[in-house]
């Protein structure tokens, strides 16, 4: 057992600290956080996402600071958020009415308004290429004015017309996908009022929203192979691209009529980049004297950034704790909301690392008591 | 950009804070009942001491004058941190001595010295639920509550001694507060337990992770659970004696001398422990002189 440090913390807390920058400085070269919000898009999402704070700029130092590490990142993220004022709500957005980037359905080849791959890396080979090496800013702003020449508009025009109809809509429009009311009732904000269970669909999908990529996407990969889904789901529709955010005016006379009315007394905010996923999950109905039906139901995900993974993970996640079946691990909710959250888990397993003397000792002294009773 | 310009005096905006003290206040009013609250993310991490930390900013005025303990210790990394981080923030005076602090922030230790009327304890709390590990569910175990439905905490104890011959828990050894909830007085040794009774300071309890605050006003009632043929009891704490005050009857670290490799004992209040020896070392020069 080693001896209990009486003294000396704050003097070896801020050696500590030094010691920490000294890693991030040691190979003498300086990370630019502009550089990390430049080339780093896919790490940014993943931040802004887990964090739920869209800003690219403090994604990317909150990057640099913890060193490239995204829990440290998302953790700076969060704790930064918990200080600003919320002093109002967007208007509801629908990610349909997005300037769409990418746009692909598995479930059918030729959806209205046609498949767009954007960008993407599925459709390449992961060979590391040596060639990146060399690459300078010469060489790349030549590449991108020809680019921009050949594909004149394109970059940014992709998906500016109106919104085509869903996949989902043609099946629903077959009367195969399994009739939800719509709920239009004002979401419960889980960041201003703990959860209680049982949740409300508001606050399952705000938590996997903002839940850890890696265990948002481990569950719905359990979901995937069994535990959970019993058959096949399939992606109707995963889009990415931007969608405009909406403050509505905080003068407006209070009960002053529809949403519509507020949408026309309101301000443009920005716009944020999302992605959005819609699955369709076989579900089998039973109709009574042995027949069984097969019936669509609808789970769905979205994520800041472009999160492709996630946010599919997200909607197998979502139609899970929406069948009210319990009889796996990811269908309970308690049990998939309350680990998903990068601070919160992270945040335990490494309280382990600090002292336990005394809870130690009080163990030790029941153990020798128990011992000395048998 | 540096931090100062970032952020506000004890780091909250004021509507953060106002939502913080509003789940005091319904804690206060309800003795041992878990108040959800929307927990922030704090800039330490979930599980150091978040919900304490918390509760201490929601409550810090430019008047206060703070203590930080981690299991015992001031000087221990990570009630170094926290004070740091409150200091930081609002400029207000830290302390070690534990009857000067209007509020004391600690982990798993209620300080050897009485507290006094008007002094805030807040414990930091990993896990606020004592029917946990009867009940994985927090939508079970907050109807178990609503019932005073406890037999499962009492279950759990008479299994102990049926297993071990005597109750063997270790530290956060559940309690009853006020003759109706039952509580986890987070992992306090079982020597604190007694302190929590009756109590003249306010002691309020936040778990950050799992969003939950719970007070013990002044002066309420809180008994250890037991049974009468298998009474409470606390740490022995006999025969040991401080190998640097010289205290008795105090919570003592076991300490494993390195030459001989006997054990040894030490105050776990550092600061009661260094005070004693200062006091002594003080009567000894006195004594010394002509």
């Amino acid at each position: 057992m080693g001896y209990v440090a009486v003294k000396g913390g704050a003097e070896a807390i801020e050696a500590s600290i030094e010691r920490l920058k000294y890693e991030r400085l040691r190979k003498g070269r300086t990370l630019d956080a502009g550089a990390v919000e430049a080339g780093m898009r896919a790490l940014v999402d993943q931040v802004m996402s887990e964090s739920s704070l869209y800003d690219e700029a403090m994604a990317a130092l909150s990057i640099k600071q913890a060193e490239g590490s995204p829990e440290e990142a998302v953790f700076l993220m969060r704790a930064f958020r918990s200080t600003l004022p919320r002093s109002h709500y967007s208007l509801a957005i629908d990610s349909r009415a997005m300037r769409v980037e990418r746009r692909i359905s598995a479930s059918f080849k030729d959806i209205p308004g046609g498949q767009i791959l954007g960008a993407s890396c599925d459709y390449t080979h992961r060979l590391i290429d040596s060639g990146l090496l060399e690459e300078t800013d010469e060489e790349s702003a030549r590449w991108l004015s020809d680019y921009l020449r050949r594909d004149t508009g394109a970059v940014d025009q992709v998906g500016a017309g109106p919104a085509p109809m869903s996949a989902i809509d043609y099946v629903r429009s077959l009367g195969l996908l399994k009739a939800r009311p719509a709920d239009d009732a004002e979401p419960k904000d889980v960041t201003k009022r703990a959860i209680e269970f049982p949740a409300s669909r508001s606050e399952r999908l705000q938590i996997l929203a903002r839940g850890q990529t890696g265990a948002v996407t481990a569950l719905g990969y359990a979901a995937l192979r069994g535990y959970g889904a019993t058959l096949h789901p399939t992606v109707g529709e995963l889009r990415v691209g931007r969608v405009a955010v909406y403050a509505p005016n905080p003068f407006a006379s209070a009960g002053a009529g529809s949403d519509g009315d507020a949408a026309k007394d309101s301000y443009y905010v920005g716009e944020i980049r999302i992605t959005a996923v819609e699955t369709l999950v076989p579900v089998p109905i039973r109709r009574g004297l042995g027949r069984t039906e097969i019936e669509f139901e609808l789970g769905f995900g979205l994520s800041f950034g472009q999160n492709e993974t996630k946010a599919i993970a997200m909607s197998l996640l979502d139609q899970c704790l929406e069948s009210g079946d319990k009889r796996s691990a990811v269908q309970d909710e308690e049990f998939v909301l309350l680990h998903v959250d990068s601070v919160e888990a992270t945040g335990f397993i490494s309280h382990l690392k600090l002292p336990h003397y005394v809870t130690f000792q009080s163990k030790l002294d029941s153990v020798r008591r128990a011992r000395g009773a048998g | 950009m540096s931090v100062k310009s970032l952020y506000n005096f004890a780091f909250f905006d004021e509507g953060s804070k106002r939502e913080v003290r509003r789940a005091i206040l319904k804690a206060v009013a309800i003795p041992g009942y878990q108040v959800p609250f929307a927990s922030r993310e704090m800039p330490i991490a979930r599980g150091w001491g978040t919900g304490g930390l918390q509760l201490t900013l929601s409550l810090v005025g430019r008047d206060d004058v703070l203590k930080v303990i981690d299991q015992g210790a001031d000087e221990s990394v990570n009630a170094v941190s926290i004070k740091r981080l409150v200091t930081g923030t609002t400029g207000i005076r830290a302390t070690d001595d534990a009857r000067e602090a209007t509020i004391i922030q600690s982990r798993h230790r209620i300080p050897e010295l009485p507290l006094a009327r008007g002094q805030i304890l807040v414990l930091q709390v990993p896990m606020p639920e004592p029917l946990r590990f009867v009940e994985p569910s927090e939508y079970a175990t907050k109807r178990l509550h609503a019932e005073k439905e406890y037999s499962g905490a009492y279950l759990a104890l008479f299994e102990e001694i049926m297993k071990y011959g005597r109750v063997a828990t270790g530290a956060d050894h559940p309690v009853a507060v006020n003759d109706r909830y039952v509580m986890a007085p987070s992992p306090i040794p079982r020597f604190d337990n007694p302190k929590m009774d009756r109590s003249r300071a306010l002691i309020l309890l936040g778990a950050g992770r799992e969003k939950k605050i719970y007070a013990v006003p002044p002066f309420t009632k809180v008994a250890s659970l037991d049974f009468e043929d298998h009474p409470f009891e606390v740490e022995s704490v006999e025969g040991r004696k401080c190998r640097k005050c010289g205290a008795e009857g105090a919570f003592m670290d076991e300490i494993v001398d390195d030459a001989s490799g006997a054990a040894e004992y030490q105050c776990n209040d550092t600061s009661f422990c260094s005070a004693r020896a200062g006091a002594r070392a003080g009567a000894v020069d006195a004594a010394r002189a002509p």
